[in-house]
């Protein structure tokens, strides 16, 4: 057997088992376990040196108390359904705020378009936090939002945006619009011109053209970005937890609370083990299309 | 075999009374300070085969995208029956075009792709399907109606490309480089095919190739382009016997073009001295030229004789060393040097096997041909 072949696959699956499967199976073990206020805040702790016996009493300890408890409070299914609404709006939004972005792109003369590429990168050369924090400054009360329309009389008082699930859709929309912009930019460039050209001289007005032919078109690009977007969406933290307020329900607050604030590592596992198998339908719909999208090139 | 008589010769640019289906009016188009299309007058009768032929960049495909609406003329009209189409949008012309690139929707059944001009035009739905029926039926891609256009080989593309824009029976069809991605032997058949379309459906094609086998082949008329001006636009026998220009006669075919200088030895007899202890060539011309004028003589290597002794009853006859020889397969092509140094190619048809072959490298040949098998260019 070829020794590279074999060290060529080897080496991203390694990567996978150190950094994923070892540190969920950490997680869903912390998950089948029991609060106990002691360090680490949970038991039972597996004792290595009792040996065989130790761990058959160890693995008899664990159980799906936690799960239980989970389907049994209203508040998680709260947040899970809160969360998959609040990702599924942004995508929505996004995908509107991006596609006509991505279009002017690609319709750009050849020397603008690296430059129109690079505005679309730059936000990422700040840091993810400061951005956030930015537009505290922009939405709140004293922002210089509601400073600007107070100054030019379009309303009267202060516009509350600040820490309500629109802010946090402000702020998702705005962190992801890239990874909504990039793919869908790719399936436009790469589209051939004549193609709409074929569709007028067929017929089609320039905006029949856009519906029957650009559109269906850049479908596998929409699609990617869709992914990109509402994936880490559904679990995002910082977003909800800056600019949302108290009615905001995230699964990622949820989780961030349930491991800082109340210590409870074996619940704050479950719902993180909870909402991977959540993620874990999309991201096979993504693997999926990006599949059936390879072959259709060949 | 000889064409029935009751035939009548489809030549409708000979007749005054003919209405042209096209016509180009000094039409000139600019792109910056480029100018791509110069001065062009143009009249396409109805049921014509047309090619527009020159070399990449001479304007050709220019002048067929103002005919489809993608460009605007600069100065000048283009009239679609009578009518100015400067303001008429590409989607409202009847005019359809067969891109380059076939420009077949990607994620369209080949069914869909010949339905989608159909489906916007005022046709009752109830006849869509049998005309794409028709159509597929014409370009003989029945079984293939149901396929996405990756799943079909690039001759098949090329019908369904042509089914499309034949679909809603056009005025003018326009085909841009249409057989340019096919191999040798299947552009050939194709040809034949698109000829044998054109006739049945009787739609004006107007074909945009550069190359002039093509535009021999399946034209019933040829216009010669080079550098946005039209050099010469006639039927192919014309273009290739009696070409206008040097350029023409350059661009279509083989041919030996002479310098020399004229003077008249007849009533449309001259004789062009060319070249120091050549004999001066005789030969014929309409056209009246002045003594000591500088001419081209242009003669395809096809018309030139070549044997062994000197031939008697031959106007012109020269002699030369065969230097090289090019064997085509049907017909092979001697390059023979003169004492002064030129080389003139004379082509002979293999009419025996190779092995069979009269003359060979280095051998001394008589060159010869009559006084009406070249002709003199002017320019």
């Amino acid at each position: 057997m070829n020794f590279r072949r074999i060290l060529l696959i080897a080496t991203p699956y390694a990567w996978l088992v150190a950094l994923f499967l070892v540190p969920f199976l950490i997680v869903f073990k912390i998950s089948l376990s029991h609060y106990a206020i002691s360090i680490p805040p949970y038991s039972p702790v597996f004792d290595i040196s009792a040996g065989w016996e130790g761990f058959k009493t160890f693995l008899s300890k664990l159980d799906f108390d936690n799960y239980r408890f989970l389907s049994g409070d209203d508040l998680y299914w709260k947040a899970y359904l809160s969360s998959l609404q609040i990702a599924a709006i942004s995508t929505i939004i996004t995908l509107v705020v991006a596609y006509p972005i991505a279009y002017g792109m690609a319709q750009a003369n050849d020397e603008w378009r690296p430059t129109l590429m690079m505005l679309v990168i730059l936000p990422f050369w700040t840091s993810f936090l400061i951005r956030v924090y930015s537009w505290i400054g922009i939405l709140s009360n004293e922002g210089f939002l509601n400073q600007i329309l107070l100054g030019l009389g379009v309303i009267d008082t202060p516009l509350a945006i600040m820490n309500t699930n629109t802010a946090v859709y402000i702020g998702i929309v705005y962190t992801y619009l890239p990874f909504m912009v990039l793919p869908i930019y790719a399936t436009l460039e790469k589209m051939d011109g004549s193609l709409i050209e074929a569709a007028e001289d067929l017929g089609c007005t320039r905006i029949s053209a856009f519906w029957l032919v650009t559109l269906p078109l850049s479908k596998p690009g929409v699609i990617a970005g869709c992914f990109l977007v509402f994936i880490p969406a559904l679990g995002e933290f910082v977003i909800p937890s800056l600019l949302g307020g108290s009615q905001t329900l995230m699964i990622g607050k949820v989780l961030w609370e349930e491991f800082f604030s109340n210590r409870d590592w074996p619940v704050a596992s479950a719902v993180a083990v909870i909402l991977l198998v959540l993620l874990i339908i999309p991201i096979i719909l993504f693997q999926r299309n990006e599949q059936k999208q390879r072959e259709a090139n060949q | 075999m000889a064409q029935p008589a009751s035939r009548p010769v489809f030549a409708p640019w000979n007749d005054p009374a003919a209405k042209p289906l096209i016509q180009f009016k000094s039409v000139t188009k600019k792109f910056g300070e480029f100018v791509a299309i110069d001065d062009v007058t143009i009249d396409i009768f109805a049921q014509e085969f047309f090619a527009l032929l020159g070399p990449s960049g001479c304007g050709k495909t220019t002048l067929m995208r103002m005919l489809a609406g993608f460009e605007r003329p600069t100065k000048g009209q283009i009239l679609l029956d009578g009518k100015d189409l400067a303001d008429v949008p590409p989607n409202r012309r009847e005019t359809n075009m067969m891109f380059q690139s076939y420009a077949l929707f990607p994620h369209l059944s080949v069914w869909e792709n010949i339905a989608f001009g159909l489906k916007r035009s005022p046709m009752p739905k109830g006849e869509i399907g049998p005309r794409v029926e028709q159509m597929l039926k014409l370009v003989r891609l029945d079984k293939f109606a149901r396929r996405k256009p990756h799943q079909i080989s690039g001759g098949q593309r090329q019908r369904v490309a042509l089914a499309r824009s034949l679909a809603k029976a056009p005025k003018l069809l326009l085909l841009d480089e249409p057989l340019g991605a096919l191999d040798k032997k299947l552009r050939q058949d194709t040809q034949f095919e698109l000829m044998d379309i054109q006739e049945k459906t009787g739609t004006t094609f107007l074909i945009v190739t550069h190359d002039q086998e093509e535009a021999m082949t399946v034209a019933s008329r040829v216009a010669v382009m080079d550098h946005g001006k039209m050099i010469q636009i006639d039927t192919p026998d014309r273009i290739y016997e009696m070409p206008n220009s040097v350029y023409v006669a350059d661009f279509i075919g083989d041919v030996n073009i002479i310098k020399g200088n004229a003077k008249p030895t007849g009533e449309g007899r001259f004789a062009i001295s060319w070249a120091e202890g050549q004999p001066d060539i005789a030969a014929a011309s309409g056209a009246g030229i002045a003594a000591g004028t500088p001419v081209h003589f242009a003669i395809r290597p096809e018309k030139i004789a070549i044997s062994a002794d000197k031939p008697a009853d031959r106007a012109n006859a020269v002699k030369g060393r065969i230097e090289d020889i090019a064997y085509l397969g049907n017909i092979s092509t001697y390059k023979v040097e003169l004492a002064n140094g030129a080389m003139i190619k004379a082509q002979v048809a293999n009419d025996r096997r190779l092995a069979r072959r009269t003359f060979s490298w280095d051998d001394m040949v008589w060159l010869s041909f009559t006084d009406t098998a070249g002709v003199i260019l002017m320019k």
